[in-house]
């Protein structure tokens, strides 16, 4: 069984008449790294939000189900408990709240038969902040809060280190990070994969899948993917880039 | 002799000295309504010395010519009339248990307070710590020089020092309410810290025995002679129920110079309280005042403690939190007035307001020509939760010298979809997510509460979230 199975899914922004997604499919299985690629406004992170349950967007028709679950009258967390995560273009700040805290609730609520006490979670924390080589101290920030760009996409990987979803969706993870940090970052996603996780990456570069090898590349145009293939795909993307997609269609 | 046998022979002579005019109601103990004779009446039941009588009489007067303040909340409800104003202890607490509301019964058991606690919070009893806990603590104090008694004790065995002080930081005609309190005070706590004295617990009214339920008029008089160091703290965090709906009351502290004093109010009153309370601090040459205010209860709060910053390098901070929700407005703030040079202040407030709750931030700061060298810094943050409620900001500046360094910043913020789905994609349910929002947006003052207030306010929000809170 797929872990995540889209058919033919239409989605517009509720008070908005303007339809986004015009027919999306999408099949993955459990170990398969997708990448899902585009020029800006396609629908990319429209896609890997409605996948997640922003309350923004509506579902005019189609569906989306995970591992044989249909998820449109889910609440966020409720998929969250499945196994979905997502890692947000642009995280957001809650000042206040110490990140440690957060991901603990965060932990012992998608994981209810492994709960954590907070002395075991600090251990669990602490491995993963050095997997990811970022200081110990970072535990005692506030989640999100005064992060620099590169700070905030490592916080969303030690998130998704924590959580250990069963399907990852990276919106623009390598966006704002050097290539040091997307190294990084990089290294600790792989380390990560394994062959019940499903993961999908989505950018504009291929700068992340020299790092990251995915087994398919799907090309996004306005709002629909019209064309999937392998990792080759990707580099006659960056050789070509969209133009010829568009012109063909 | 009984208080009723007391109370019968003094209208036995007020009636032979006719003094007592025929349109005035009798106090009695279920009487209701205020005037001269319940003023004298309450001096009498208290064999009060006559100094004290007189200001009580006096501030009566003031009381009836002030007028309703108009500026803040809506005060229309109160019917001075129908409160009553001097009870003897046993008459102000709900006689049974059965009798206290059910939805602050429910509450009690959701923080899991065990029921002698509970009973002591809605004055089904009159104490609930054990005297050990309260000698020892006592005896400690007492080997310190330390006075820490209800107010009407110490004016019988500390009336000089009463006398000196008492009324001298909040004078009667301040404002209705102060002038209201001066009238009928009873109860509250008077503490007396010797020079150079560094009381290293925190005084809590809570463990204050014999002490009358935390009443409708209390008056708190704190004198911290110099060098010494005190963190007084009142009230709790588990709604207090109150059958009056008036709850007036006064503070009045003395930080002599370099001594240092906190006060530390968490307010959960039920309702249908009118919690109006002044607080003021005179703040003498390097000692320091720390106001941490938190409102959680009561149907309408206006309070603004204050800080006088009398002589040079006094400081003064005031960190004040409040919540409303349905049916509550939450008018409070801070005032700094620098009457020295070098002196510094800090507001800092924070209210979240939610389900049709209305929050006020009030404050001022005041700077005259000529006081050099005042450094303040005010902040304050909103926080609304729907579309329902609604936070307004009043903050007055009023700077007249230039050599100062004023700072002020204020924010008004929505928990916006964003967060929520934010969070609630790693797992969090909404109230979950809502109640992290808050308590992240409050931090910066729980982390001052002690720390058995903290994690109870922090209970007391994620409850509020789930909507399960009366």
């Amino acid at each position: 069984m797929p872990l995540l199975q889209i058919k033919n899914l239409k989605v517009k922004v509720k008070v908005q008449e303007k339809e986004i997604l015009k027919g999306v499919n999408l099949k993955i299985r459990p170990g398969e790294i997708h990448a899902l690629m585009g020029p800006n406004g396609s629908g990319k992170s429209t896609l890997a939000s409605v996948i997640a349950g922003h309350p923004q967007y509506s579902i005019t028709s189609g569906s989306i189900s995970f591992d044989g679950k249909r998820l449109k009258k889910m609440l966020p967390n409720k998929r969250a408990e499945l196994g979905i995560f997502l890692s947000f273009q642009y995280p957001v700040e809650v000042a206040g709240l110490s990140i440690e805290h957060f991901l603990r609730t965060a932990y012992n609520t998608t994981h209810p038969q492994q709960q954590l006490s907070a002395l075991d979670f600090n251990k669990r924390f602490k491995e993963k902040l050095k997997l990811l080589r970022m200081p110990p101290e970072f535990s005692e920030r506030s989640l999100n809060e005064g992060f620099s760009g590169g700070e905030k996409k490592k916080s969303e990987i030690l998130q998704m280190a924590i959580l250990e979803p069963s399907l990852a969706i990276l919106d623009e993870t390598d966006s704002g990070l050097d290539i040091d940090a997307l190294k990084i970052v990089a290294k600790g996603i792989n380390r990560l994969a394994n062959p019940h996780l499903g993961i999908l990456i989505i950018t504009h570069y291929i700068r992340i899948l020299k790092y990251i090898k995915p087994d398919f590349v799907h090309i996004m145009i306005d709002g629909k993917i019209i064309k999937s293939g392998t990792k080759q795909l990707a580099s006659t993307i960056e050789k070509k880039g969209y133009d010829w997609l568009i012109k063909k269609k | 002799m009984s208080d009723a046998a007391k109370l019968k022979q003094y209208r036995n002579d007020a009636k032979l000295a006719k003094e007592r005019p025929d349109n005035v109601k009798y106090l009695h103990n279920s009487g209701k309504g205020l005037s001269e004779r319940v003023v004298k009446e309450i001096s009498y039941m208290k064999n009060e010395p006559d100094w004290m009588l007189q200001i009580r009489l006096r501030a009566y007067q003031t009381f009836l010519k002030k007028p309703t303040p108009r500026w803040g909340g809506d005060l229309s409800g109160i019917d001075y009339n129908d409160l009553y104003y001097y009870m003897k202890p046993t008459d102000k607490v709900a006689n049974d248990w059965k009798d206290v509301p059910k939805e602050i019964r429910n509450t009690y058991n959701k923080l899991g307070i065990p029921q002698a606690e509970q009973k002591y919070l809605t004055g089904v009893m009159a104490q609930y710590e054990s005297e050990a806990v309260y000698h020892s603590l006592e005896e400690k104090m007492e080997k310190i020089g330390v006075i820490f008694t209800d107010m009407d004790t110490a004016l019988k065995k500390y009336p000089d020092l009463v006398k000196k002080y008492f009324s001298t930081v909040v004078p009667a005609g301040d404002n209705k309410f102060s002038a209201l309190n001066t009238a009928v005070w009873s109860g509250g706590s008077f503490v007396y810290i010797p020079e150079g004295v560094r009381v290293d617990f925190p005084l809590q009214a809570y463990f204050r025995i014999n002490a009358e339920k935390a009443g409708q008029f209390e008056r708190t008089l704190i004198i911290a002679e110099p060098g010494s160091f005190v963190h007084y703290v009142e009230g709790c965090t588990a709604p207090q129920y109150a059958s009056a709906s008036l709850h007036c009351a006064v503070v009045e502290i003395l930080v002599k110079p370099s001594a240092r004093v906190r006060y530390t109010t968490v307010q959960n009153w039920s309702k249908n309280v009118y919690n109006l309370v002044t607080k003021r601090t005179f703040v003498y040459e390097e000692g320091t005042m720390e106001w941490v205010d938190g409102n959680l209860g009561s149907k309408l709060t206006m309070k603004y403690p204050s800080v006088f910053l009398l002589g040079r390098k006094a400081k003064g901070d005031i960190l004040s939190v409040a919540f409303a929700g349905k049916g509550q407005h939450q008018d409070a703030g801070g005032k700094a007035i620098h009457g020295a040079p070098e002196t510094s202040s800090t507001i800092i407030s924070k209210s979240v307001s939610r389900d049709g709750g209305r929050t006020t931030y009030r404050g001022m700061v005041k700077v005259p020509k000529g006081i050099h060298d005042v450094k303040s810094n005010v902040v304050c943050d909103a926080l609304i939760l729907d579309e329902h409620s609604r936070s307004d900001t009043y903050p007055i500046m009023d700077i007249r010298e230039s050599r100062v360094n004023i700072g002020h910043e204020a924010s008004v913020g929505k928990v916006g979809e964003e967060q929520l789905f934010y969070l609630m994609s790693r797992g969090l349910s909404e109230s979950e997510a809502m109640s992290m929002i808050v308590s992240g947006f409050i931090e910066p003052i729980a982390k001052e509460l002690p720390v058995e207030y903290a994690v109870e306010l922090n209970r007391l929000i994620q409850l509020s979230m789930e909507g399960s809170v009366g």
